[in-house]
């Protein structure tokens, strides 16, 4: 009887159009053969995102039918920026990948993709340096009349297993399995706890809340509509360690967010303990049988192809009055490869004249390099805020090597 | 794919188990998590549609939303038309509980015939602020909104603008499509109440249904603005005949005269609409299988709907009330949306004369309110 409803039990790795099939292996999809890829081109004439730039319908016909080992096809992973159009002064990135597999199936569009998002980085040519030896950092201590925190953040993947828009639950609850079993392992000062999000009481809740660690369900339809909520508080939850300065989100946007954060300005001790708890992560899951997904292509895998490489945003909260007022303050920023952002985040207002600032670039340097341009790029800002304390004029500074 | 290393091969290939996959439902409280045991999981789970759907896109929707105490949610859809077969072991026992003990042998009877409907011509424009009848139908041979490709959804809009544009008399009407549409056109809509926009009800986005929006989706309606169809959008078509006062009887032949005339341009095209004797015409939603069919009126009844008895009164009569905005939305200074409750074993005519005999006994009921009579002698039978 299941007969008549089941397709053919043919693995293969390039099926046809395969549409949120998980679990069931289809040799191909009747229906399919009655549409021309043409037919299911998206209409991207009001889209502003890197996949509606990139995705001709050449590329489309070319990649529609494929599909990744454990299913995840085009039309999953542009999904995403098809639902999102953007908006004329931010280009977002426009498509996840469901698996570590999506980079190499899909490669064709992801690579100009990612040519765009990292500033002409191209895949198929370079290879991504990996550099977590945090004693190579000079300098990284802060003026704390001016930094006020500091914070370095990246994401890991669990190799083998699908990633947040793919995965199926049992997927998902592998993920947490494997990342809780090796957190429990950590010791002195890395030893922690962890709190599932379906299981936490109503205190540690607000524990968790008074402290900033707490993430809930994203409302983001960027992250919403590429299913990664989906099960939503299922397998999800936060680590952290007694001291509250290392923390660890597990399956929200990717397999897991790995922040370091003190108060005040020690950036220094920040990056050391954020390279050290990653190293002692990766060492206790490798004593399992596990590991992260890297190649040297593209670094580190996550989600959204903007964090490839470090996935690395090492940032401060600083207070710059009078700079942040100075016209010239985008430009230095800018030659500085510096972001800003609101106090509250991404797609935030600062506050005051407090803001977030970081390194815009993730693929192409490495860990060091970019914490280091971090460093030198704060210090900087502050000596231009000292400066106009004085009275003194300040100097846009010439664009760093990218 | 050579540059991948063996042990990600290896690991990907592994299926896991169906225990592993079953999903905590420990706080949920809709039907899908009240009818799936870890049996039919693990037995439902090997089987896709042909076209593909599987139980988890079935119940994504129920997951995600575990819902509320009070109101008691599906937490299911079909992705096509074979879901309903290939899913029976979950959706029967969901109509049943549903559809007020609907039994998967049972036959549901369909009647649009309006000329079946006695009276419904004089409910007093009073009380009877406007009158409506609603329904949806899928087109065979296309995946349902959940499930559907952009090509399917853009066939399914094409084919229904065809039908619609080959109306005549005062059926006859335009098509706006939602991503074509002018600012003019748009601020029409509007206030002529005929818009909708993309859902924001996670119940229905977390089922994949908004996907690609606006990308066929579009409003057709009548030049005079009483008859008006959705496509695209929880369900390939829905249909919509509406006039302000109380002539359901109107309202209903409109309704009827123009499924009818849809039906037969699809059936010249060599489809028709999807509909099987044991579950009448088939939808997105398993709540509005059968005839699809919600009528109803807004009318003002300040002190019947104060009275004690008025929930009582609308069990009997197999009527349910929502303020004015539809579903989920709270009453107007005594206004309400009075509508039947069912949708299957009853047909469109059956269901039709509930609401018309209904919102007339409402109506007395509140004229002798009003004068500060009792309405114990009018009371009502539990139909």
């Amino acid at each position: 009887h299941d007969a008549l409803y089941c397709a053919i039990w043919t693995f293969s790795p390039a099926i046809s159009r395969a549409k949120y099939c998980h679990s069931v292996d289809l040799h191909f999809c009747p229906h399919d053969l009655m549409y021309p890829d043409s037919a299911d081109y998206p209409d991207l004439r009001k889209h502003n995102n890197c996949m509606a730039s990139h995705l001709t319908p050449a590329i489309y016909a070319k990649l529609v039918d494929k599909a990744t080992p454990n299913g995840y096809t085009l039309d999953q992973a542009i999904q995403t920026g098809v639902d999102n159009p953007g908006h004329p002064f931010i280009k977002t990135v426009g498509m996840v990948a469901g698996d570590e597999e999506s980079y190499e199936v899909f490669a064709d569009l992801l690579d100009p993709v990612i040519k765009e998002r990292h500033n002409g980085y191209d895949p198929q040519t370079m290879t991504h340096p990996t550099d977590l030896d945090s004693s190579k950092l000079k300098s990284g201590k802060f003026d704390e009349r001016y930094v006020l925190s500091s914070r370095v953040r990246t994401g890991r993947s669990i190799r083998g297993l699908s990633l947040p828009p793919a995965c199926t639950r049992a997927e998902r609850r592998e993920v947490e399995k494997v990342v809780v079993d090796a957190l429990a392992g950590l010791k002195g000062d890395l030893a922690g706890t962890y709190y599932s999000l379906t299981h936490m009481t109503d205190q540690e809740q607000q524990q968790l809340i008074d402290d900033h660690f707490l993430f809930d369900k994203p409302v983001s339809p960027l992250l919403t509509c590429s299913g990664m909520a989906r099960d939503w508080p299922d397998a999800r939850g936060i680590w952290h360690n007694n001291t509250k300065t290392f923390l660890i989100w597990i399956n929200e946007e990717d397999h897991t967010r790995v922040i370091s954060m003190e108060k005040g300005g020690n950036m220094k001790r920040v990056f050391d303990r954020f390279c050290t708890g990653l190293k002692e992560v990766e060492r206790l899951i490798q004593e399992k049988g596990w590991e992260f997904m890297w190649n040297e292509r593209l670094g580190y895998i996550l989600t959204c192809p903007s964090n490839l490489g470090t996935g690395l945003r090492a940032g401060v909260h600083v207070n710059l009055p009078k700079l942040s007022k100075d016209p010239r303050f985008t430009k230095i920023l800018d030659n500085l490869r510096l972001q800003k952002r609101g106090t509250g985040g991404v797609d935030t207002a600062a506050v005051g004249s407090t803001f977030d600032i970081s390194n815009l670039d993730r693929l192409g340097q490495s860990e060091v390099q970019l914490v280091q341009t971090v460093v030198d790029g704060v210090n900087y800002l502050i000596e231009c805020e000292k400066k106009l304390e004085k009275g003194q004029d300040i100097k846009i500074p010439p664009p760093v090597r990218k | 794919m050579e540059k991948i290393n063996d042990k990600m091969a290896k690991l990907t290939i592994k299926r896991l188990s169906p225990e592993e996959e079953f999903p905590d439902l420990s706080q949920h409280n809709n039907h899908m998590a009240k009818v799936l045991t870890q049996d039919m999981y693990t037995k439902l789970r090997d089987r896709a549609t042909p076209n593909g759907f599987t139980i988890d896109g079935v119940i994504q929707t129920g997951i995600d939303n575990p819902g509320h105490p009070f109101i008691m949610t599906v937490g299911c859809v079909a992705g096509d038309e074979e879901t309903y077969e290939v899913f029976k072991e979950l959706l029967d026992p969901i109509i049943e509980d549903r559809h007020g003990g609907y039994k998967p042998t049972d036959k549901h009877k369909t009647d649009l015939n309006p000329d079946n409907l006695k009276g419904g011509d004089d409910l007093d424009p009073n009380y009877v602020i406007s009158s409506r009848v609603r329904t949806g139908r899928s087109i065979r041979g296309f995946c349902l909104p959940p499930h559907c490709s952009r090509g399917e959804r853009r066939g399914v809009e094409k084919m229904s603008v065809e039908a619609l544009d080959s109306l005549s008399g005062d059926l006859k009407g335009k098509y706006y499509a939602l991503k074509n549409m002018t600012d003019a056109e748009q601020q029409q809509l509007i206030d002529d109440h005929f818009l909708f926009d993309k859902p924001v009800s996670p119940l229905l986005l977390a089922s994949g249904m908004a996907r690609d929006w606006p990308d066929g989706r579009g409003i057709w309606h009548n030049d005079t603005k009483t008859f008006l169809v959705w496509v695209n959008e929880e369900d390939h078509l829905r249909v919509i005949s509406m006039q302000k006062g109380g002539n359901m009887k109107e309202v209903f032949n409109r309704f009827c005269t123009g499924l009818t005339k849809i039906e037969t341009l699809f059936k010249d095209k060599g489809t028709s609409f999807m509909w099987n004797e044991h579950l009448g015409y088939v939808l997105t939603c398993p709540s509005n299988l059968g005839t699809g069919l919600r009528a109803g009126v807004h009318v003002k009844i300040p002190n019947m709907s104060k009275h004690a008895k008025f929930e009582e009164v609308l069990k009997r009569l197999r009527l349910q009330k929502r303020g004015t905005g539809g579903v989920d939305t709270a009453a107007v200074g005594g206004t309400f949306d009075i509508s039947n409750a069912d949708r299957l074993g009853f047909s469109e005519v059956e269901l039709v004369q509930m609401v018309v005999d209904g919102v007339k006994l409402l109506v007395e009921m509140e004229k002798k309110l009003e004068k500060g009579q009792s309405i114990d002698d009018l009371m009502p039978a539990q139909k």
